[in-house]
């Protein structure tokens, strides 16, 4: 039987408003065990921690329970104030009465009974502790960005900055992500490719960073500390280290009707190309799915204009296997498809462009070389209508995303500007639910579009779009004048609501970071953690873990590349006791726990075992490395026998909790 | 054709002992029996529409006596076989297999059901049955006193055999799920209810758990004091419902439908629709899945796949509003 100490803390008015300590405290000192109850207003205090430790000495208290806080938040801390007594640190338990109990319940007898119940299942568990020791693992010094927009590309660079080899993967064949695409950035309107590209070739020639362009993660396993993954590298059918960028094969190239993604299809590009003039790695990349030579076998243009001989068209995916200590995921965003929203005639007219086709066609390396031209019959649109939040701020329509996407009033507002700036003899229309401008500099921008350059500003949200004979009808409401409104546009801009890239869904299942409903990575804590994910090792950079602009994106991406470095300078992890141990007696040796093992700890080993009437037995038994399991306790689940078990959770310990709660 | 079989494998000395069957109190009750000797085999080998039981669990522990053992098994009975391969559980360098066709097994019950009163004996005789009574001979249609097991035969392949007696068959487009669906049609009393009737029939024998080739723990957590399951089964007023959940839980994903559990239940209870269930519901969350039916696969519960459904969806299946 262990001599117990209960205390349970008041939170201040968190738990104590809700839930009768005192009673608790009472009601506690009645369980088997305990020797001392109590309760203080701040537990976490100094003075609360320096009277667990005193009672420690004074009752010879073996184990202790805490009725406080989720243990995410201070165990940490209670186990160090009971370390520093000469307690086991493992030999301390949290009751989480705060965020599974107080902030839950509104009556306050029945917070109370609970969080009785709660105290008396962590008061069962604590008899079964036993103190454990935590080894330590090894850090791999280097880091794996996923991802190489903007985001990627600046903790790349403060993370190699700080002296730590970095790999940047990035499915497209360059580096530079969204930000290439945009023009002018607001709400200094200075040219985005101006201030990214001078970061992109930093990154090409840092010698700490790896760029693995047109490849991607493949396969994750292993634990913080050591990481190993698997890279795609898809076949570019171009020998990336011979390749000059000399440009040759893609001006010689017979296919040239193919949709150019960069342009979102605005243009066409060949069949081999680099996807802009600044691109990091500059190298040609062979799009198979058009390429005449990958299709039929008749062909060759490019290898044979090739001065370098850089075309190999036999050229295969690659995967390539590397260790990691720590993961940061950047996969950005994408701006959600229109296809659902076409009350707008996005798909009905070429002049209704989304807001990111819009920056293709103002930027000077676009498809019309700067002039805003309209798509379908390429002259000077006059009147052209912006309709804000297209697909944001749905909350329960069937279409549509529930949250804001943050970006859109402020690009919305720099178009509008530049749009009358260049052209003054437009007509400039914004159709707005509510103008969002929290950020620096960001409302008198927006005064500015609408003072300075005259921009008629709307509250209100257009109904219907109509192509008629050259023009698009649109019909809106203007909400503060009550009336409708018919304008003829030569343009219609929709500034499309933004979503997690795609490929953030089973990045997220290979990492195990959890996401939230929108497929965004969800953080530690959304206020005291933001670039952690909850899983160790796994940090978070830029519009992966919700909508950003670009300042808040490189702030994101800075301060994730200083928790990684955190992590990479130190030379060993302290590991967590809590790991797997096989009962030999009991295992079946019947793999069901290798089976489910994600980290590769379980091994197994034939051993001798006595058997009846002095016989031996032969029998295939598990064997788990605790260096390299993680406590996870899939195994614990998995084995039918119940031969394996968690050290600190076992199967008895958590019956015991159960137990005290329901019978 | 069997009997000749065992004796040649023991008097060539290909194995030391086969696993078959022999007769029991009565001419239908046909055990599983080791014979060490051809005149053991001459004497008491037997084989015959009541030869039901899968012989694939005695395996474990005739695989690792020393020698080599060779067994005759069924093309249900492989499928366990096979399981317990993958599982580690027997050592197939030890045991020399002798793959059976199968017509189906038979029931007396059902037979006797079908207005045999006072059986003697009962004889092949095509897809019918010869059935000596007290009262004089009947016959009755095999399909008609099948096994249930035999009569929602899943396959007639053989999937691991070293020789073959008869020809290799096929799987079977079974009608096995017929009866776990109409169960899902039911309102959750009526199942409640009907779960009830037929699992407090249970005396807690521990027949199903002792056939069952997937029971094959070394040590049960029913019989282990330390599990804390032990004394759960039994917590309940209605406890015989607990023990056989739990039984189902454990040998979910690699239950290969072999039928034992129902055949050898002296009360009659229905213990195979759980484990089919399980099965069914495996295979509408996780595709298409037999355990048993190759070396390659992993248990869809024992394995995890970007392509698994999300937890939600087996939580609305549970009924669970969205």
């Amino acid at each position: 039987m262990q001599r117990i100490g209960v205390f349970v803390c008041w939170c201040g008015s968190n738990i104590a408003a809700t839930v009768d300590v005192e009673a608790v405290s009472q009601a506690l000192a009645k369980e088997p065990g305990v020797v001392f109850s109590t309760n203080y207003q701040y537990m976490c205090s100094q003075t609360g921690q320096d009277m667990i430790q005193s009672k420690i000495h004074e009752y010879n208290l073996s184990a202790v329970v805490i009725c406080s806080c989720s243990p995410r938040m201070h165990e940490a801390t209670f186990r160090r104030t009971c370390e520093k007594a000469g307690l086991n640190p493992y030999m301390v338990e949290i009751a989480n009465i705060r965020e599974q109990c107080s902030w839950i319940h509104k009556d306050r007898a029945e917070a109370t009974e609970k969080a009785v119940i709660l105290g008396r299942a962590a008061i069962a568990k604590v008899q079964l502790n036993a103190p454990l020791t935590a080894g330590t693992s090894p850090v791999t010094k280097r880091a794996l960005v996923i991802g190489g927009g903007i985001a990627g590309i600046q903790t790349a660079l403060d993370i190699a900055d700080a002296g730590f080899e970095v790999d940047i993967v990035e499915k497209e064949p360059t580096i530079g992500g969204k930000m290439t695409q945009i023009d002018k950035t607001f709400p200094t309107l200075d040219c985005a490719a101006c201030i990214l590209t001078p970061k992109m070739v930093d990154c090409a020639q840092n010698e700490k960073i790896t760029i693995y362009a047109y490849s991607e993660v493949e396969a994750v396993s292993g634990f913080v500390g050591s990481f190993r993954v698997k890279i795609r590298r898809k076949a570019r059918y171009v020998k990336e280290d011979v390749c000059t960028g000399c440009g040759l094969c893609t001006e010689k190239c017979p296919q040239k009707k193919v949709p150019n993604a960069f342009n979102l299809g605005l243009d066409t590009r060949r069949a081999i190309y680099i996807p802009f003039a600044q691109a990091v790695p500059k190298v040609a990349t062979i799009d198979a799915d058009y390429c005449t030579m990958l299709r039929t076998g008749k062909c060759g243009v490019c290898s044979k204009v090739c001065e370098a001989g850089a075309i190999d068209y036999k050229q295969k995916d690659e995967v390539i296997e590397r260790e990691y200590g720590a993961i940061v995921a950047a996969t950005g965003y994408n701006p959600i498809s229109l296809a659902q929203f076409d009350e707008f005639a996005y798909s009905q007219s070429p002049d209704v462009v989304s807001s990111l086709e819009f920056e293709r066609l103002m930027n000077a390396a676009g498809p019309t070389g700067g002039t805003l031209l309209r798509p379908s019959d390429g002259t000077h649109p006059k009147t052209i209508v912006f309709v804000q939040c297209v697909g944001s701020r749905c909350d329960g329509a069937e279409k549509g995303k529930p949250y804001c996407s943050k970006i859109c009033c402020m690009y919305t507002a720099k178009h509008a500007m530049l749009c009358r700036e260049k052209y003054p003899d437009t007509d400039v229309y914004v159709f707005y639910i509510d103008v969002r401008t929290p950020g620096k500099n960001f409302d008198e921008f927006y005064r500015r579009a609408v003072e300075e350059y005259g921009v008629h500003y709307i509250k209100g949200m257009v109904g219907k779009v109509v192509p008629e004979n050259g023009k698009l009808k649109v019909r809106a409401s203007d909400l503060l004048d009550g009336r409708q409104l018919h304008i003829d546009a030569d343009m219609v801009v929709l500034a499309a609501a933004i979503e997690p890239d795609k490929s953030a869904r089973p990045l997220a299942t290979m990492l195990t970071a959890s996401m939230d409903t929108n497929d965004f990575f969800t953080e530690a804590h959304p206020k005291l953690r933001p670039v952690e994910s909850p899983t160790a090792g796994i940090f978070l950079s830029g519009a992966c873990q919700g909508p950003k602009d670009i300042p808040e994106t490189v702030a994101q991406a800075g301060a994730a590349a200083s928790k990684v470095i955190g992590l990479l300078s130190k030379d060993q992890l302290t590991c967590n006791p809590c790991v797997a141990a096989p009962n030999e007696m009991m295992c079946n040796g019947c793999s069901s726990c290798e089976k489910v093992c994600p980290y590769g700890a379980i091994t197994y080993v034939d051993k001798e075992f006595r058997g009846p009437n002095r016989t031996t037995l032969i029998r295939r038994v598990a064997q788990v490395n605790p260096a390299v399991c993680q406590g996870c306790g899939a195994c614990t689940v998995a084995c039918p026998s119940g031969a394996m078990d968690l050290k600190g959770f076992s199967n008895r310990q958590i019956m015991a909790e159960v137990d005290a709660i329901c019978l | 054709m069997l009997q000749v079989k065992a004796i040649e494998l023991l008097e060539s000395g290909a194995v030391d002992r086969v696993l078959g069957w022999k007769k029991g109190d009565f001419f239908y009750d046909l055990t599983p029996a080791v014979f060490e000797s051809a005149d053991e085999v001459r004497r008491e080998f037997a084989y015959g529409p009541f030869a039901g039981a899968n012989l694939s669990k005695y395996l474990i522990a005739e695989s690792r006596r020393g020698g080599k053992v060779g067994v005759f098994l069924k093309p249900c009975d492989t499928y366990s076989l096979v399981q317990l391969l993958k599982e580690h559980r027997v050592l197939r360098e030890n045991v020399y297999v002798v793959g059976v066709q199968c017509e189906g097994m038979c029931d007396i019950e059902k037979i006797r059901d079908a207005g045999c009163a006072g059986v003697t004996a009962v004889e092949e005789d095509g897809d019918r049955l010869k059935v000596a009574t007290l009262y004089g001979e009947r016959t009755v249609d095999r399909r008609d006193v099948l096994l249930e097991k035999c009569a929602a035969c899943k396959s007639r392949k053989l999937v691991i055999y070293d020789e073959l007696i008869g020809e290799q068959g096929d799987v079977i487009d079974s009608n096995r799920f017929d009866k776990v669906a109409a169960l899902e049609a039911m309102t959750p009393e009526q199942r409640y209810e009907f779960w009830r009737g037929e699992l407090s029939r249970c005396i807690r024998c521990n027949a199903c758990r002792n056939v069952c080739p997937a029971c094959s723990c070394e040590k049960c957590v029913f019989d282990n004091p330390d599990s804390g399951v032990r004394n759960k089964a039994a917590a309940d007023s209605f406890e015989e419902n607990m023990f056989h959940i739990i039984r189902a839980f454990h040998v979910a994903s690699r239950c290969t439908d072999c039928g034992e559990c129902s055949r050898v239940c002296p009360q009659h209870i229905p213990l195979h629709l759980l484990n089919r269930k399980f099965i069914k519901d495996i295979n509408e969350l996780y595709g298409e899945y037999q355990a048993g039916a190759d070396f390659d696969s992993r248990p869809p519960l024992m394995d995890f796949t970007q392509g698994d459904c999300e937890p939600s969806i087996v939580y609305q299946r549970g009924g669970a509003k969205a």
